[in-house]
């Protein structure tokens, strides 16, 4: 047994752009996640019967299958509706639909969490609506619901990596890659999980300094 | 779609049934070990279960798995693909499983652990007579739900090469050019499988609620 990094050291600035990719379908398939996890919560609490039955079928189906199909699915199903996309544009798609699902119950939790006595104290209190519902419910439904969106947007990056199978630019394509020109397998997969490793807990650390900063008053 | 080309898929379903179950019940024993370490007040015990929750919550299932498959031929196991994706599902289940419990145990209310040591019980018995079955009872739904988690990502065996379920798809997939038929069935049977699971862990958690809020 002869291990041999240098090749994948050596491979250094591809890994970096690599990684770059991996962040870029993460923001960007979160940023889609969030506007249908908002979206889907409006209908849901619409009422209405037939819009319910539409989110919570696509909340169960995505839930219940694996996001390996999802994408193979996505991948091949938009060129038959006319739509053609390049591999990454589809994967942040396919990330976008696959959080989406998840955001939608964390969000409804967070609402849900605001009861309607807040409410009614905010403006009993002669404060104007867009205060009661930016001080009143928008922040504390965000800070309910915010741990549970940072491990979901640490979820999402580490399914970058799935994006591989329909060649999306990330990280473990490009390690792919350097793996096929190379052939020294173990070294090219441990050092990329090093780096997913390195990637997760600085997105970890920085997203609970927001955290920290961003919901820095007393609660009760 | 013929009867072959199904009963094909079948069988790959049968490996997804089969990868799942090994990584289950793997997981288990070395979950609980994982767990207990967490919990304990020794350092040394507690900082590698932390480091391995962190190693494996922090990293992509698929990257464990390319790990394990190049990795474990190279210390010298021969094994076939099965058993290395089988041990990194194992090693997947094992950090989570710990992690899904550690907070279970943590959630026993400090006077159970107290009671148990008035009445003089030995550490032993305090943790495996009085902790772990109420803490087993509050960690089910997340459990179930972890299972279901592991069930889909049997699927990212596929990308290493071996033939599960999506694997079965793609191949039978490329065969007969219909890649929506065969992976729209390919789904459904996931979420045959998934739903019900999901389902009996929702149920599990609307009672305990409800007993919370007697």
């Amino acid at each position: 047994m002869k291990l041999d990094f240098s090749v994948v050291v050596d491979a250094w600035p591809k890994l970096i752009s690599g990684t770059i990719g991996t962040i870029n379908l993460a923001i960007a398939g979160m940023c889609i996640a969030l506007v249908i996890g908002i979206l889907g919560v409006a209908i849901l609490r619409a009422q209405m019967r037939i819009p319910t039955l539409l989110v919570n079928a696509f909340i169960e189906i995505i839930r219940n299958t694996p996001f390996l199909v999802q994408i193979y699915f996505i991948f091949f199903a938009l060129p038959l509706i006319g739509i053609s996309l390049n591999p990454t544009a589809t994967a942040i798609i396919a990330l976008g639909l696959n959080g989406g699902a998840y955001a939608i119950e964390i969000i409804r939790g967070g609402v849900e969490s605001i009861s309607k006595g807040q409410t009614e104290a905010g403006l009993a209190l002669g404060l104007h609506k867009h205060e009661v519902f930016f001080y009143i419910v928008l922040k504390p439904a965000l800070r309910t619901i915010y741990p549970s969106l940072c491990s979901q947007f640490i979820l999402l990056t580490l399914t970058t990596a799935i994006c591989t199978s329909i060649s999306a630019f990330e990280l473990t394509y490009v390690g792919q890659r350097i793996e096929g020109e190379t052939f020294r397998s173990f070294e090219v997969y441990f050092t990329l999980t090093m780096i997913y490793l390195v990637i997760s807990f600085l997105t970890m650390g920085l997203l609970n300094a927001i955290g920290r900063w961003a919901f820095n008053y007393p609660q009760r | 779609m013929g009867t072959q080309e199904l009963s094909y898929l079948l069988l790959g379903l049968s490996w997804t049934l089969g990868l799942t179950a090994i990584g289950f019940a793997g997981g288990i024993p070395f979950g609980i070990g994982i767990a207990l370490m967490r919990v304990s007040s020794n350092n040394w015990l507690r900082r590698p279960a932390m480091a391995w929750i962190g190693l494996f919550q922090g990293t992509p299932l698929l990257m464990q798995l390319f790990v394990a498959y190049f990795g474990l031929p190279l210390l010298g196991f021969n094994l076939p693909a099965w058993a290395a994706v089988a041990i990194a599902l194992t090693a997947h289940a094992s950090s989570f499983l710990g992690e899904i419990w550690r907070g279970a145990i943590q959630a026993i209310t400090k006077g159970q652990t107290e009671a148990a040591l008035a009445l003089g019980l030995p550490d032993r018995s305090r943790m495996f007579d009085v902790i772990l079955p109420q803490a087993f009872k509050i960690s089910l739904p997340a459990t179930v739900g972890f299972l279901v988690q592991l069930l889909k990502g049997t699927s990212l065996a596929a990308i290493v090469g071996f033939i599960e379920l999506t694997r079965a798809g793609n191949i039978v997939s490329n065969q007969l050019y219909r890649p929506l038929l065969v992976f729209g069935v390919v789904g459904a049977m996931y979420f045959a499988m998934c739903w019900p699971l999901s389902w009996w862990g929702r149920k599990l958690e609307q009672s305990m609620s409800k007993g919370a809020n007697k």
